[in-house]
């Protein structure tokens, strides 16, 4: 990480020329779009997913229309929104609220404990744990949470890692105990801790304005990867380092060692030595402002950004939204040479603005702010 | 075994107006001599006390788990004479057979230990370390599984039962002891003796965790709404009806209430396919009660259920035809009706101290019961529900005065109508997690937290507003008139009462290190606890220090502060300094239960800094604290 920083040093006038002709990179750039009809073109474009679209809303049974984030447990689906927990399951929606225990009623993200099958619920105002139907709150208040606004939850093992707008904390659920951590203790420089991603070897978080925070569980060390840069607005060193220090969410895929990391000026994927950032002008990725990123192995991952559901495998992207114009059902392939072409298709997800992501086999649950939508796998 | 150890015994009870020469007699003639201010020397004769009991998988041996004396006794199930003594570790609660019968696992309660033993060679073959206090354990029908139910951790443990590696924690409910298996095997269901978490002056509620066998997982929870302790579960052979003992106190309301029907319902819920949604019956009668269920059993052919009651020293005998017609055209829970146990309760048979465990013959005529505090076992014929005969295991005749203060403590003949004793509200001589109003404050007025017990000698006065200067006065006249409003203790008796509660030891603290030194955390929490000068430099004056009023080895200076907690519906603010003797286990905490957690303590509680000065804290500083706290 320090190398790198070095490397960035020395290399920036090189790369200050780049920037120069850079755009904003809150700037959506146009994509290449192919003028052929999608049709006569179908069998010489990239083969990506495809899917149709069922959306939730409060019309069918969802809590609340702002959909935070998505779990997927077996049959079950759990949705975080502003106005409860909704579960689905068997065709129906349940919700869970204050009165039935949950720390608040604006839920923003989701953990499945795959050992236990209890999922933590990290909202507003505190976390809770739903096991067997029973709900258990942890607040800063009457535990060692540190802070009440959970953004982010993990759970690897017996600890329960949790991003929260005053830090990280760990419950260790064998003896009950919390660890906290913040810049008192690593080197985090701003405590807004908005994701976390947790495995056996690391654990990772997203802070927002101080980059990508890594501890490493067996030598209980921690490290920190910034933008070398250090440039809130614009790019200067573009496969250096991540991508910008203003992070959102991170997934660490330990199989394959890697980790990508969203922003809200763009993406990041880094092998251990190297780093590849995406950008919408140089990529399919719809737009810089990334909520939420998923890996799913070395080379794919899904991008939940504010224009758009995004996929890449690694050498194409496909974006599934309602048109940003007609709002109509709109999916777009870009391949390895830019060109965009339209898919005709009769869905989208409920909304551009994605929040989450999760994954039922080869079908994908999306969290937006206008519902929640399930994507069902086309052959 | 000598099963006479003898060790001295020194007591010296604190009060000089309690200077009396006192002598615990025996059944046998055996004399103690006490005398209150020159101090007593006693013996501690080594009991067995049996909690629980199981026939070898070939019908051939009587295993009982006897624990005082930390061991197995086999007994041969015809005989009933003793063929081995296996000890294994520190208080023992459970044990079940391996579903092959080859090997027998026990719990061990205060060595957080399962012992296996071999069945054949009747010996111990592994020790497995599990986690804070196993109190129960059950192997899975397939052999996948074995579930451990841990009292103070309030989970259920999944080992593996070949190696005893712990796979994994399930989140129980608080207090998690007691486990049983569906007849079909695919479930276990856990009872609990401490109830869950509830917002401060609301109803109690306990659970039934039920574990889904096959995935491992917490598949469901059977609310038990008002019952604080739940003890054993039975099933019915064909699993369509399950029972559970449990304890359902009436804590909100004025313990005057004790002359008007009960401080307590000692109560069965019912559950499975025979009754629906689960309903909780009552075993009590108007003038005479059933004293803290603990043992179920359910005859094979459902006719009867046998449940025994420790405090009432009997088994209540209940006709299941006439039950379940009774709950049928009486819908929904009857804790609250005394005169419906009449439409089911057909006989109460009076057995020995404190009866614990049950068990039946393969053929159900006959109903085995454990008297743990007269080390003895009771047969019942279950056909005329009569008790047959008693047995005695081995050891000694004589009953010490630790023995008939243990006696006393959980028997409730003393209490108005037999309703309850000191062991209602003193769970396994510890503490309830519940809050009572006694009514001397007046009514509504002093609510106040149960507090435990453990390690309770030389922590005087009691009371939260230190009234009682010393226990023969908490345990005697108080006790008497707020509580039993029947009968008093005679001086002896007193004393030996006194004398076992001042025994009681402190049970192991889980938040120390095996060598006893602290992490890093609980180091920096010692300094706070400790520390004279806030963070902001200024001297924290010595009585507002953690350390000055939470002195000594346990934690109190035996002095009363006003530490600014006081209630509008408390009469003082001053309050005694409670021990912190295991305070991470003992919540809810303040002297009204107000606080559920240790941190609610200072973060909600504390807006003065006048329970210590803590308001300068960090969270993390706050957390430090509490570490160490954890480990008193």
């Amino acid at each position: 990480m320090k190398a790198l920083r070095t490397i960035a040093i020395v290399t920036s006038m090189l790369m200050l020329s780049i920037a120069a002709i850079s755009t904003a990179q809150t700037g959506y750039a146009s994509p290449k779009l192919h003028k052929t009809a999608s049709v006569s073109i179908k069998g010489q474009l990239p083969s990506m997913p495809r899917f149709r679209f069922e959306n939730f809303t409060t019309a069918n049974g969802l809590p609340d229309d702002h959909v935070f984030n998505v779990l997927v447990d077996g049959g079950r689906i759990w949705a975080a929104t502003e106005n409860g927990l909704g579960l689905f399951e068997n065709g129906k929606w349940k919700t869970y609220n204050t009165k039935d225990g949950l720390a608040h009623r604006a839920v923003l993200s989701l953990a499945l404990d795959k050992r236990t099958g209890d999922v933590w619920a990290g909202t507003m105002g505190g976390l809770s744990r739903i096991s067997g139907g029973r709900i258990d709150t942890f607040t800063q208040l009457n535990s060692g949470l540190s802070n009440d606004v959970v953004y982010g939850v993990s759970v690897e093992g017996e600890h329960v890692w949790v991003a929260t707008a005053a830090g990280a904390s760990m419950l260790d659920l064998h003896t009950n105990q919390w660890s906290l951590f913040n810049e008192r203790n690593t080197p985090m420089f701003e405590i807004w801790v908005y994701g976390v991603s947790a495995t056996p070897s690391k654990v990772y978080f997203a802070v927002w304005g101080s980059g990508i925070l890594e501890y490493d569980q067996q030598k209980k060390t921690w490290d920190k990867y910034d933008d070398p840069d250090g440039e809130t607005e614009m790019v200067l060193f573009k496969d250096q380092g991540l991508i910008h220090e203003i992070t959102t969410s991170v997934s660490y895929l330990e199989k394959e060692k890697i980790l990508w990391a969203a922003t809200y000026f763009g993406d990041s994927h880094y092998d251990g030595r190297r780093w590849h950032n995406f950008l919408t002008k140089d990529s399919g990725l719809p737009s810089n402002f990334t909520n939420v990123v998923k890996g799913v192995d070395a080379n794919r991952a899904w991008f939940g950004t504010d224009k758009g559901l995004a996929y890449y495998d690694g050498v194409n992207w496909a974006v599934y939204r309602p048109s940003l114009t007609t709002g109509q059902p709109e999916m777009t392939i870009r391949d390895k040479n830019g060109n965009v072409t339209p898919v005709e298709v009769a869905t989208a997800p409920a909304h551009n603005y994605v929040l989450g992501i999760d994954f039922q086999g080869s079908d994908i649950w999306v969290a937006t702010a206008k519902g929640l939508s399930h994507g069902i796998h086309q052959p | 075994m000598s099963g006479l150890r003898v060790f001295s015994v020194r007591i010296g009870l604190a009060s000089a107006a309690f200077a009396v020469v006192l002598a615990a007699h025996d059944r046998t003639g055996f004399n103690a001599q006490a005398s209150a201010t020159s101090g007593l020397t006693g013996e501690q004769l080594e009991y067995a006390s049996p909690v629980e009991l199981l026939y070898s998988a070939s019908g051939t041996q009587l295993y009982v788990l006897c624990q005082e004396s930390a061991e197995v006794r086999v007994l041969d199930a015809r005989t009933y004479k003793e063929i081995k003594r296996i000890e294994v570790g520190r208080v023992p609660r459970g044990f079940s057979l391996s579903p092959r019968g080859d090997r027998l696992y026990v719990a061990n309660s205060w060595d957080d230990t399962i012992s296996v033993i071999d069945t054949h060679s009747l010996e111990v073959i592994s020790t497995w370390p599990v986690a804070a206090e196993p109190s129960s354990v059950v192997e899975d029908r397939e052999g996948k599984h074995l579930f451990v139910a841990n009292r103070i951790s309030n989970d259920v443990a999944v080992l593996d039962p070949q190696t005893g590696a712990e796979e994994k924690r399930l989140a129980a409910g608080r207090g998690a002891s007691y486990i049983t298996s569906s007849p079909d095997g695919g479930r276990v269901y856990i009872t609990h003796v401490y109830p869950n978490p509830t917002p401060h002056r609301t109803a109690p509620q306990s659970e039934i965790t039920v574990v889904d066998v096959q995935r491992a997982v917490v598949g469901d929870r059977i609310a038990l709404p008002s019952v604080a302790h739940g003890f054993h579960i039975a099933f019915s052979a064909d699993g369509r009806l399950g029972v559970a003992a449990g304890l359902h106190p009436r804590n909100l309301v004025p313990l005057a209430h004790l002359d008007h029907a009960g401080a307590f319902t000692d109560t069965l819920t019912l559950f499975g396919a025979d009754v629906g949604a689960p309903v909780e019956i009552p075993l009590d009668e108007l003038e005479r009660y059933a004293v803290r269920p603990f043992g179920v059993a359910i005859t094979p052919d459902k006719s009867r259920i046998f449940v025994t009651c420790g405090g009432s020293e009997e088994v209540t005998v209940i006709d299941v035809p006439r039950l379940l017609r009774y709950i049928r055209s009486h819908p929904g829970s009857h804790s609250d009706d005394l005169a419906a146990s009449a439409n089911y309760v057909i006989s109460r048979i009076p057995v020995g101290h404190d009866p614990r465990g049950v068990l039946l013959t393969r053929d159900g005529t006959k109903l085995l019961v454990v008297n743990r505090l007269d080390d003895s076992i009771s047969v019942i014929d279950t056909r005329t529900s009569r008790l047959t005969s008693t047995f005695p295991l081995e050891g000694p005749k004589r009953i010490s005065v630790l023995r008939k203060g243990e006696q006393t403590f959980y028997t409730a003949r003393y209490s108005f109508q037999g309703q309850i004793g000191c062991a209602n509200c003193h769970i396994d001589s510890t503490f309830d997690g519940l809050q009572w109003d006694l009514e001397p404050d007046g009514f509504g007025r002093d609510i106040v937290d149960n507090r435990p017990i453990e390690a309770v000698k030389d922590t005087e006065p009691f009371k939260w507003n230190g009234g009682n200067p010393n226990l023969p006065t908490e345990c005697g006249p108080r006790t008497e008139k707020y509580f039993w409003r029947a009968e008093n203790y005679d001086d002896l008796t007193l004393t030996d009462l006194a004398v076992y509660v001042r025994s009681l030891p402190p049970r192991p603290n889980r938040f120390r290190l095996p060598g006893g030194e602290l992490t890093v955390s609980q180091e920096r929490g010692k300094t706070l606890f400790n520390r004279s000068v806030d963070k902001f430099r200024n001297p924290i004056p010595e009585t507002n220090r953690c350390g000055y009023c939470h002195s000594g080895s346990k934690g109190t200076n035996q002095k009363s502060f006003d530490v600014g907690t006081k209630k509008t519906t408390d009469n003082s603010g001053l309050l005694d300094t409670p021990q912190l003797t295991n305070i991470a286990i003992t919540g809810p905490y303040l002297h009204d239960g107000s606080a559920n957690t240790l941190e609610q303590i200072w973060t909600v509680f504390n807006p003065e800094d006048k329970h210590g000065r803590t308001n300068d804290l960090t969270k993390d500083e706050l957390n430090d604290l509490i570490q160490y706290l954890r480990t008193r």
